[in-house]
């Protein structure tokens, strides 16, 4: 597919006796935002480790803009990861760093700026995520959604092309979690990457996703869109979409049976 | 039995593999120091975390043993009516064995835990996997400022430590005791040769790097320790396991680096 930006194919990965993928084939389109779901434990993030080369498969092809990253070197790999930004979990800012300190890092290392152009692009980039005022605070002194907001901009640092978002909205209030929803939305349109969110939120995210990736025991099942999941007659997804979103995405037939 | 093998099997294969893990980390780190931009701040701040910061712990350290030294010294000499030697034995004792050993344990205490505890929490966090995913070499960035750090701070803790320690010898054996100042002072001079002062160094030079690769790779390498545990268990017993095989590290290393090179 000419549109593709990442590419597994028939990638095997287990963990001692598990088998966590078993032969997942997945395309991940440019400019798309495709949401993982499963149960947890299901090796969602699995996925995610193993596009950013932090893990590598058992056996298959990984291929990130046209090239396979699984035989890469280091030094090349790291090529390959400028073009990434990551939202972690725990945000994962560097806890010892205040948040103007962590924003910065990917330009002070990554880049040859001037520290005076490292500031202006730093406060602008905080501005944009309603930072300001906290440049000196320490990831200690932040809240849930405020860590994700940093995390949020020190990965949008370099204009990556493609975010992974790992379980973005896990242990945020519902209301922070819409706050959290409505930003990437935003910041998507304005920067026009390709995002991989991986997250049990379900229905919630599916409000972002332009295609659904579902996870069950080491297989995927690959989605047009959130309204595909409604119209299969598959028992297993039934099942999972009965479980995961209530009737309402539950197919005409299946409601008229109910 | 076939349990018993499998299990004996299965920890020669751990071992085997730690070990691999571990050279390679050691060749990361060294590495490190080649690769651009060099963090020099972070050197500074590292020195004087593990070394300005270890000055007080290592004076009181250092006093106490020499004083200790000065006051045995002093008892097991004057059976033989030698006390004008205690100035060389309590300064030999220190410079070529308990000045590095001693400074190498304190530190491994002090600097050599924090380490590990430092890097094993950011690994649980994902905050190295931040660094890699951001094609920021965490060896570059992280752990070769304190390889460095440790590499400068031992030895210059360890030269602390003879000087306070002969100092504290001085205070037992003179002050209290009253041997001539002279004969403590003209024993040191008489006894003390290069050869002693630089096997000294080089003990410290040695226990450095083996402490904070063992520190920061026992932290580095926290997600697959066996036996460690998750989370916060698993960090505790990393920092352990740091504290005790460097511990041991430094003392074997000290007998071989003694018999190579006395």
């Amino acid at each position: 597919m000419s549109n593709a930006i990442i590419e597994f194919k028939n990638v095997v990965k287990s963990f001692g006796t598990q088998r966590v993928l078993d032969g997942v084939n997945i395309t991940f389109e440019t400019g798309k935002t495709t949401v993982i779901a499963g149960g947890s434990g299901q090796g969602k993030s699995v996925i995610l480790k193993l596009i950013l080369g932090l893990l590598q498969p058992d056996s298959g092809e990984i291929v990130v803009n046209g090239r396979d990253i699984t035989s890469l070197k280091r030094t090349e790999l790291n090529e390959v990861r400028k073009n990434f930004g990551v939202l972690f979990q725990g945000a994962a800012l560097l806890d010892s760093m205040s948040v103007y300190d962590n924003v910065a890092l990917p330009l002070q290392e990554r880049t040859k700026y001037k520290s005076q152009d490292i500031d202006t692009q730093v406060r602008q980039m905080l501005a944009q995520f309603n930072l300001e005022g906290h440049e000196a605070k320490f990831p200690a002194q932040l809240s849930g959604g405020m860590k994700k907001r940093v995390g949020l901009a020190r990965a949008l640092m370099l204009h990556p092309g493609i975010m992974l978002f790992d379980e973005p909205t896990t242990g945020l209030d519902p209301h922070i979690t819409r706050e959290i929803y409505r930003l990437f939305y935003k910041i998507q349109k304005q920067y026009g990457y390709t995002a991989i969110i991986v997250s049990h939120d379900i229905p919630k995210v599916f409000n972002l996703a332009d295609r659904v990736v579902l996870l069950d025991k080491g297989k995927v099942i690959s989605f047009a869109g959130p309204e595909d999941i409604s119209l299969s007659e598959d028992p297993n997804i039934i099942a999972f979409a009965e479980e995961t979103m209530g009737h309402i995405y539950l197919s005409k037939e299946m409601e008229q049976r109910a | 039995m076939i349990s018993y093998i499998t299990r004996l099997g299965d920890s020669f294969l751990y071992i085997i593999r730690d070990a691999g893990r571990m050279a390679l980390f050691l060749l990361a780190a060294l590495k490190g120091i080649f690769l651009r931009p060099f963090r020099f701040r972070e050197v500074v701040r590292q020195v004087r975390i593990i070394g300005a910061d270890s000055f007080g712990v290592i004076f009181f350290t250092a006093l106490f043993t020499g004083m200790v030294l000065g006051l045995q010294g002093y008892y097991t000499l004057r059976k033989f009516g030698s006390e004008g030697l205690l100035g060389s034995a309590v300064a030999l004792s220190l410079i070529r064995e308990l000045g590095p050993v001693l400074t190498a344990l304190m530190v491994t205490g002090r600097a050599g835990s924090a380490m590990c505890a430092e890097i094993g929490i950011m690994r649980n966090s994902e905050q190295l996997d931040a660094l890699e995913c951001m094609a920021v070499d965490p060896f570059r960035y992280l752990i070769t400022p304190k390889f460095l750090a440790m590499i400068i701070a031992m030895p210059i803790l360890a030269q602390f430590f003879n000087i306070v320690g002969i100092g504290g010898g001085y205070v037992a054996g003179v002050i209290l005791l009253g041997v001539n100042p002279g004969a403590f002072y003209s024993g040191i001079e008489q006894s003390v040769v290069n050869l002693d002062i630089n096997l000294g160094i080089v003990k410290s030079f040695v226990f450095a790097l083996l402490v904070v690769w063992i520190c920061t790779g026992r932290g580095y390498f926290v997600h697959v320790l066996r036996n460690a545990g998750f989370g916060a268990e698993g960090v505790s017993r990393a920092t352990t396991q740091a504290v005790v095989y460097s511990s041991i590290a430094v003392l074997i290393w000290d007998y071989l680096i003694t018999a190579v090179m006395l």
